[in-house]
């Protein structure tokens, strides 16, 4: 376990070096120096000699990579060409916006869904089970911001009910509450159907187990044997899954987060890449892959040590 | 493979798919999306980039069925030539995502090991990024439009499309009919190109298939937030986009636009997974990234 757990986390690190040094490449790898991009086609040459200097594009290409790396280790993520304020400061504050905003939106999908996809094995063969099929299919492939902007429409503009903009006042947990409905609503959606059909296609696995079969000759209700006996063990890789979702939240909250004006991080990162704003867009996409990275390390480090035929893979 | 199994087994799966249902309504939506797009000039009845500002944010009504936009461009007809951007661009980035998956699978598994170590971190280093993110950093270094769009998705597939290659030719590798291809002396070029392309070939259809409303919906996502498909092109996201900005004067244009883009998805979805149904049942689901 041990080895395999430290192949698993130099793995991770590995991937982390590969990433940035990508990532750094691709500035060098673009037409025009990333300055005059960020300044755009009207910017002066002295404004320009001063962002080259606060970026420290006039150094040479070794001490550049190296300051990257050095600061990045060091929680310094380099400064926003426009507010002048430190990108990490800004990831900091926004961040929490969005995890609470994906909580959310598993919250429901995981209740709903596991709910689905339990009542999709109680009815199993039938016209019931067909149409829940159906439904979680349909579900999985709707876009959220269309979603997000049709909620708006209606909760919004029409009905009146919601806010159409921001996540709430701070300090007034009611309001956030009311801000942060829709938009988990509207990511939480393609999920409900994903993890019907997880608990669906798991559930059925474990009934053919012996304890189910047992249960069944004391006489049990079927609903109870599901619901009680059988899900425990079925939602086992269907927890190990949240964390690789953390990735698809934050694709669908860039959207939704831009359709309901939410402060988070997909907010800060588009209006960053739609001003061509480097340092914000490196600092974010750095910041949310060594998230994810540590994230689905975890979680494989959790799985291999509830089941010991994960750790094999490393080694194929 | 023998000529004369293979166009009966084609057949079978083909029946196979309209005879499921979910198979069926997925190939009905799929097949009139494509008639859109084919015959969008046809279809539509205005040109969808006339301005006519006169009669800007007009409801809908028998001369504009779906209203006009803020610039009184027909909505109808922005939305249909819409299709034609969505599905040409899908296609053609599963299509290269596909191919280069392909090729670059095919190397990783067949050729020697440095290289195929080499491939797997790339393609692990790839994967591993969010989705979103790595789109978001290729298009600010790059700047947006539809160039920039089909690489970002080719950046992004291509990795999953290598990988399910690569791990199809290393079970394959060993198997008795290339072992005895290679005693005769065939090439290694030859075993790639003629004994296992054939063979690898069917599941990489099934997962391009299945990825091509997750294509469509990131199109449309980063048209919306203008990072993708530039205006006055239609493209169901701007319009969507254009229709968000103005909500509260022509709340049709979001409705409008919306529609074809769920009923796109769903039905490449159904015809995914009812293809995937009918040829691999044992395909595993997808995990979204």
């Amino acid at each position: 376990m041990l080895t395999y757990a430290i192949k698993r986390i130099l793995l991770a690190v590995l991937i982390l070096i590969v990433v940035m040094l990508a990532m750094y490449a691709m500035v060098f790898l673009v037409p025009g120096d990333p300055a005059s991009l960020a300044l755009g086609p009207r910017a002066t040459p002295e404004l320009k000699r001063e962002l080259i200097a606060r970026m420290g594009l006039d150094q040479p290409l070794f001490i550049q990579v190296y300051r990257f790396f050095a600061n990045a280790l060091s929680g310094d993520l380099g400064y926003d060409v426009w507010s002048k304020r430190p990108v990490a400061a800004q990831i900091a504050e926004v961040f929490p916006q969005t995890l609470l905003l994906g909580l959310a939106a598993m919250g429901w999908a995981v209740v709903l869904g596991v709910a689905l996809g339990c009542s999709a094995v109680i009815y199993r063969g039938t016209f019931m089970d067909r149409m829940l099929g159906l439904l979680s299919v349909s579900l999985i492939s709707i876009p959220s911001f269309v979603v997000a902007i049709y909620l708006l429409l209606i909760f919004a503009v029409w009905l009146n009910w919601l806010p159409a903009i921001g996540a709430g006042e701070a300090g007034d947990p009611w309001s956030q509450f009311k801000a942060v409905l829709m938009p988990a609503f509207a990511i939480g959606i393609s999920w409900v159907g994903y993890l019907a059909r997880m608990v669906r296609a798991s559930m059925l696995e474990v009934m053919g187990a012996n304890h189910i079969r047992t249960a069944r000759a004391f006489g049990l209700p079927e609903r109870r044997i599901v619901f009680k006996y059988a899900l425990r063990i079925a939602i086992i890789p269907t927890i190990s899954l949240l964390a690789v979702a953390f990735g698809s939240i934050l694709s669908s909250a860039v959207f939704v987060e831009t359709v309901f004006s939410r402060p988070g991080i997909g907010t800060l990162v588009t209006a960053a890449v739609q001003k061509r704003n480097y340092p914000v867009v490196m600092g974010t996409v750095l910041t949310m892959t060594a998230f994810y990275l540590m994230v689905v390390t975890l979680a494989d480090l959790v799985i291999a040590s509830l089941d010991p035929r994960v750790r094999d893979v490393l080694r194929g | 493979m023998s000529s004369v199994a293979e166009p009966m087994y084609r057949h079978s799966a083909l029946r196979g798919l309209l005879s499921d249902p979910m198979g069926l309504l997925g190939s009905t939506l799929v097949g009139a999306f494509l008639l859109m797009a084919l015959f969008a000039p046809v279809l539509s009845p205005y040109d969808p980039l006339k301005i006519d500002v006169v009669h800007k944010f007009a409801p809908p009504s028998l001369a504009h069925w779906a209203g006009t936009d803020q610039l009184g461009r027909d909505t109808l007809s922005r939305i249909i030539h819409g299709s034609r951007t969505a599905l040409s661009i899908a296609l053609t980035a599963a299509g290269l995502a596909g191919t280069i998956g392909l090729l670059l699978g095919l190397a990783s598994g067949f050729g020697p090991r440095w290289l195929d170590s080499i491939l797997v971190l790339l393609f692990d280093s790839m994967s591993s990024l969010p989705m979103i993110m790595f789109a978001l950093a290729v298009i600010t270094v790059l700047g947006p439009g539809t160039a920039t769009l089909i690489l970002v998705i080719v950046l992004v597939s291509m990795p999953v499309y290598a990988r399910l290659i690569r791990s199809q030719v290393l079970s394959l590798k060993n198997s008795d009919f290339i072992l005895a291809e290679r005693a005769m002396g065939a090439s290694s070029l030859r075993i790639m190109l003629v004994h296992l392309l054939p063979n690898v070939v069917g599941p990489l259809v099934i997962v391009l298939s299945m990825d091509i409303p997750v294509i469509i919906m990131l199109e449309a996502g980063l048209s919306y937030l203008n990072l993708g498909v530039k205006p006055p092109t239609p493209s169901w996201g701007n319009i969507l986009y254009d229709g968000y900005t103005s909500l509260r004067a022509a709340p049709t244009m979001v409705v409008a636009a919306g529609i074809p883009l769920i009923l796109a998805t769903l039905g490449f979805t159904f015809l995914g997974e009812s293809l995937r149904d009918v040829l691999d049942p044992r395909l595993k689901l997808k995990v979204p990234r």
